[in-house]
C-alpha cells in the first residue's frame, strides 16, 4: 500500500514536471493549439479550401467564442469528470475505511 | 449479444463497408468545416456500427451487473477530465490528451465509443471545439480507433505477462498516439498536397501532432496509471465483478 502510494506520487510528480518544464524552458512562446495549427496547415496545403461550415455556438452568438467564456466552459467539463470521479472514489474510499469492503455501493 | 442487436450491428456494418468503399475519404479534434461533407458523412457512417455495437455492450455488461455502473461513470468522467485539460508542450503549442484508455482497458473499445461520444458532442456544441460535421470523424479517432489500439495492445502484453502497470502505461499512451495518427491521416486524406498527394500530406500533418502529442501521450500513460491504481485500492470488489481484477487475487 505505501508502495503504491510512493508511486502514485512520484508518477504524479513526473506527470507535472512533463507539463511544467517546456514552460518554463521556451520562455515567450505561444502556446497556440494544435487544432488551431492544423487549420493553418489546411489553409497552407489547399489554399482554395474554406470551411464550409463554423461551430454551432459561432453561428448562434454570430461570432467566435471570447476566450473567458472559452475557458469557462472547458473549466465546466473539467468540474463535471472530477466531480463524477471524486464523488465514487470518495465513497468506495470511505467504505474501506469503514471496514465494509465487501459490501456494495 | 442478444439476435437482434446483432442483426442490427450487421446491417449497420454492411451500410458502412457499402459508404466506405466509395472513393472518397476524409483527425483528433478536426475543427468544423475543416473536412468536405462527404468526407464527414463517410466517417460518420463508419462510426455507426462501432457506436451500435457500443451501446448493446454497455446495455449488457450494465444488465449483467449494476455495479458496473460506478465503473463506467468513471471512466467516462475521467475522459472528460483528461480531454478538457490543454497542457503545454515542448514543441511550443498547447493539445490535449483523450483519456480512452481507461475505459478501454477496463470495458473493451466498444464500450468506449459511447462515452467518447458524449465528450465529443459536449465539445463540439458547447465549446466550438471539433465540430458536428466533423464529429463523426474525431468520434473515430478519438472513441474508437485509438481505444480499439488500447485494448488489444493491453491484451497482448498481458499474454506476455508484462507488469500489469507498465502494461497499462504502455496501451493508454499508444493508444493516445495513435489516435492523434489517424486524425492526421483523415485530415490528409482531404487535403493532399500538390506535390506526392496525400502521403506527403500525411507527413505534414504528423510532423504537427506528433512532437507535442508525445509527451501528452506519456502524461495521459501515468494519470491512467494512477486512477487505476486507486480504483484498485479502493474498488476491488467492483473490478473484480467486471473481471479486470481475478477471483483468486485476494
Amino acid at each position: 500500500m505505501s508502495r503504491n502510494k510512493k508511486l502514485v506520487i512520484i508518477l504524479l510528480l513526473a506527470a507535472v514536471l512533463i507539463a511544467a518544464i517546456p514552460f518554463f524552458a521556451l520562455r515567450g512562446a505561444s502556446f497556440g493549439g494544435t487544432d488551431d495549427a492544423a487549420s493553418e496547415l489546411v489553409e497552407e496545403i489547399s489554399p482554395d479550401y474554406e470551411p464550409w461550415t463554423a461551430p454551432v455556438l459561432e453561428n448562434a452568438i454570430g461570432g467566435e467564442l471570447p476566450g473567458e467564456v472559452e475557458s469557462l466552459l472547458f473549466c465546466v467539463q473539467t468540474g463535471i469528470g472530477v466531480g463524477v470521479i471524486a464523488f465514487f472514489i470518495g465513497r468506495f474510499y470511505e467504505r474501506k475505511k469503514l471496514g465494509k469492503s465487501g459490501e456494495d455501493l | 449479444m442478444q439476435k437482434t442487436q446483432k442483426k442490427l450491428i450487421a446491417a449497420a456494418a454492411a451500410l458502412s463497408i457499402g459508404f466506405g468503399i466509395v472513393p472518397a475519404a476524409n483527425a483528433m479534434h478536426i475543427a468544423e468545416g475543416y473536412l468536405p461533407p462527404t468526407h464527414c458523412i463517410v466517417w460518420g457512417v463508419i462510426c455507426l456500427p462501432f457506436l451500435l455495437a457500443g451501446f448493446f455492450s454497455l446495455q449488457n455488461t450494465v444488465k449483467k451487473n449494476r455495479r458496473a455502473l460506478t465503473l463506467i461513470a468513471i471512466s467516462g468522467a475521467f475522459i472528460f477530465v483528461i480531454s478538457s485539460l490543454k497542457i503545454p508542450s515542448i514543441a511550443a503549442s498547447c493539445s490535449h490528451m483523450t483519456g480512452t484508455g481507461l475505459g478501454a482497458i477496463l470495458f473493451g473499445p466498444l464500450a468506449v465509443s459511447i462515452l467518447g461520444l458524449i465528450v465529443l458532442l459536449f465539445q463540439a456544441l458547447l465549446l466550438a471545439h471539433g465540430g458536428l460535421t466533423t464529429l463523426g470523424a474525431n468520434c473515430f479517432s478519438m472513441a474508437i480507433a485509438g481505444p480499439l489500439v488500447t485494448f488489444l495492445l493491453y491484451t497482448l502484453l498481458k499474454k506476455c505477462k508484462v507488469n500489469k502497470k507498465v502494461n497499462i502505461f504502455i496501451a493508454a499512451a499508444v493508444g493516445d498516439l495513435f489516435t492523434y495518427c489517424v486524425t492526421a491521416l483523415q485530415l490528409a486524406l482531404s487535403h493532399p498536397s500538390e506535390v506526392g498527394g496525400a502521403g506527403a500530406s500525411f507527413g505534414k500533418f504528423l510532423a504537427v501532432f506528433a512532437p507535442t502529442q508525445i509527451p501528452l501521450a506519456v502524461i495521459e500513460g501515468i494519470l491512467t496509471v494512477v486512477i487505476v491504481i486507486a480504483m484498485e485500492s479502493f474498488a476491488t470488489k467492483e473490478l473484480r465483478s467486471i473481471g479486470f481484477i481475478k477471483e483468486e487475487t485476494k
